[in-house]
């Protein structure tokens, strides 16, 4: 058992840790207030090599580990979780299921500009009446001649709009089984693909979550990702990836918001004292801190696990779930330590609180991911 | 084009600094690249890659400042040397470490020499010019622009605040102000990539110097933090008054008037 980072995954962190201060943080009043996605900071990622950190250097990426990539999403979270999460995205979600599922074709033509951050990836598999249950999409692919036809709309697409290329999932019926869910790479400017509306969000402001919809949108046969039927297969085996990432997004949140918290209780001075010398904020203090370092050492454990091929989604499961409650909990009490400053957008704390919310709903909520937990407990899916 | 940066790890001034019995205790410090001395490699990498050639970093440290030259690498530059002097019995100042690369540059063929216009640490501003004074060479300090057509160099620089042009000729060293450019962040495949790149490491021996040699002609008698900040001062009264009672204490307690 080893807990220490290698020189170079160091490097990259003090690297990414500047990066997150000195560029990212003075763009964050920005990105809240106008709510517009940064891609002056995704090109500065881009010119960074941070596009496609895990993706392989044949394939236009870096060729780091996947702990690398979790930490740096980690790291740019604590700054920004709106960034953090359109990386996790992109590359988790948006470019991994071509790096796997690809043809050399597909992964020539896609994965070099997704992974050198020429394209942005996104992935759309939710529904208005499909969410966590992703079975019951009603998108549909017929084909026709070399083409297929995609009909449907999709909900709730991080990145929408800002991607140039979206893994949609779609009901096929190529191989006679029923309900058979099929993936396919298409182009944001495929005839027929339109960008609805973006979602006004509670938190995340900057990150696109769009509404998209494909209204006879012509798909050529060769960008079918996998084989016909197989797109259930597509989507689960990079949700284990994405939920690390979002793991890895819950835990920058979480640290992002104890550290303002910290830093304030030090300096704020009630009854004649810091509070934190108060026992009451301490005890707080010490409570974050502890669930930080569990959050910590599940999510790097997951991941460690992913890179060493072994089976991880009980273990991506389990940090995404506590890291997400960690998050909300961590911002929650930063916002009671900031006391009636905390509700004010003068501080962090409020914008931590609301980011931190939906890292418990998206990438599967916490309910799904008991689910997932309980069926490995019990050992039903071994 | 041979192009040489001498770089000095320093401590990060933008973190706490806690001082024992003057001297900087170095457990809870984070080390980087003296800020002036990456506008110093990302200056000689435009001319490398302006000019063709090869960026060289040097520093006089021990093992510890490996970190700092793998970042250079990583930036972009081709190689890295460490002078190590770890261990050196004598105390070293600034004459000493000047001296081990007046050693290092003398056996080298080089066009220009490029170093930060002080180090932020101790921000003395010895080292370079010394090096360019013991190699005989023209030196310019403070450069905020660089030219180079030929050997024949333009230099735009920085005179408290006003600017100074210079046209002087190669083989030259110089010292960088902010201002001079921005230097660029080390991107993921650069850190990939400078972990292939060479890195060696000499001592003095390498250099023919003594121990003696580099002996320290200054002595550091104590080192500690500047007092801390004072509350500001809320005037009060008529505007009339607090103009008149600002105006004094500008004068006899501020002096600055």
């Amino acid at each position: 058992m080893n807990f220490t980072w290698t020189d170079e995954q160091l490097m990259i962190r003090n690297i990414v840790r500047d990066f997150a201060q000195h560029r990212v943080q003075p763009e964050v009043p920005r990105m809240e207030k106008e709510d517009r996605f940064p891609k002056e900071l995704v090109e500065e990622m881009a010119n960074l090599g941070l596009m496609g950190i895990p993706i392989p250097k044949e394939l236009g990426g870096v060729g780091l580990d996947f702990t690398s990539y979790v930490m740096v999403i980690h790291e740019i979270s604590k700054v920004s979780p709106a960034l953090g999460v359109i990386l996790s995205v992109h590359t988790s979600v948006g470019t991994n299921p071509i790096v796997h599922f690809g043809t050399n074709q597909q992964r020539q033509k896609y994965v070099t500009k997704l992974a050198s951050g020429v394209y942005l990836g996104a992935f759309s598999l939710t529904e208005p009446g499909a969410g966590s249950d992703a079975s019951a999409l009603k998108t549909t692919a017929v084909k026709k001649g070399h083409h297929y036809l995609l009909n449907g709309t999709k909900m709730f697409i991080t990145n929408g709009g800002a991607a140039d290329t979206y893994i949609v999932f779609a009901k096929t019926n190529e191989t006679g089984k029923d309900n058979e869910i099929s993936a396919f790479i298409v182009e944001k400017s495929f005839p027929g693909c339109k960008v609805g509306k973006l979602e006004k969000k509670m938190g995340l402001h900057g990150s696109n979550t769009a509404e998209m919809v494909f209204e006879d949108c012509e798909v050529p046969a060769e960008n079918l990702l996998g084989k016909p039927g197989e797109g259930f297969r597509v989507a689960m085996a990079n949700l284990t990836a994405g939920r690390i990432g979002i793991a890895a997004q819950s835990l920058g949140i979480a640290e992002g918001a104890f550290h303002a918290a910290l830093s304030y209780a030090k300096q704020r001075k009630q009854f004649g004292k810091s509070i934190a010398s108060q026992q009451a904020v301490s005890f707080k203090l010490a409570d974050m801190a502890t669930h930080i370092e569990a959050s910590k050492l599940l999510t790097y454990q997951a991941a460690d696990a992913y890179d060493r091929n072994q089976p991880c989604k009980k273990a991506s499961s389990m940090a995404k779930l506590f890291a997400s409650k960690t998050a909300m909990e961590t911002a929650k009490e930063a916002v009671q330590i900031f006391g009636g400053y905390g509700y004010t957008k003068e501080y962090p704390a409020e914008r931590f609180f609301r980011d931190a919310k939906v890292c418990e709903i998206y990438e599967g909520t916490s309910e799904i991911q008991k689910i997932v937990i309980g069926k490995h407990v019990l050992g039903e899916n071994t | 084009m041979n192009i040489y940066v001498i770089m000095k790890r320093t401590f990060d001034t933008e973190e706490k600094i806690v001082i024992n019995d003057g001297v900087i205790d170095e457990d809870g410090a984070e080390f980087i690249i003296n800020p002036y001395d990456e506008y110093a490699i990302e200056e000689a990498i435009v001319l490398r890659d302006e000019h063709g050639g090869e960026v060289t970093v040097v520093t006089v440290g021990d093992e510890d400042a490996e970190k700092e030259l793998r970042t250079a690498l990583a930036m972009g530059a081709d190689k890295a040397v460490l002078i190590d002097v770890e261990d050196v019995d004598e105390e070293l100042d600034h004459f000493s470490i000047s001296k081990a690369l007046t050693a290092y540059f003398s056996k080298k063929e080089y066009d220009i020499i490029l170093g930060g216009n002080v180090a932020v640490d101790d921000g003395a501003g010895q080292v370079a010019s010394r090096v360019a004074e013991g190699l005989g060479i023209n030196q310019v300090t403070t450069i905020t622009s660089l030219e180079i057509d030929g050997t024949a160099v333009n230099i735009e620089r920085d005179v408290e605040g006003d600017v100074e042009k210079i046209e002087t000729s190669l083989p030259l060293l110089v010292t960088c102000q902010q201002g001079l450019n921005e230097p660029r962040y080390p991107s993921l495949p650069g850190i990939m990539k400078a972990k292939k790149k060479p890195l060696d490491t000499i001592d003095l021996d390498d250099l023919d110097l003594e121990e003696e040699d580099v002996e320290a002609k200054t002595k550091t008698i104590d080192r500690f933090l500047p007092p801390e900040k004072q509350a500001g001062k809320i005037l009060e009264g008529e505007v009339d008054e607090q103009v008149d009672e600002l105006v004094q204490l500008l004068r006899n307690e501020a002096k600055v008037i």
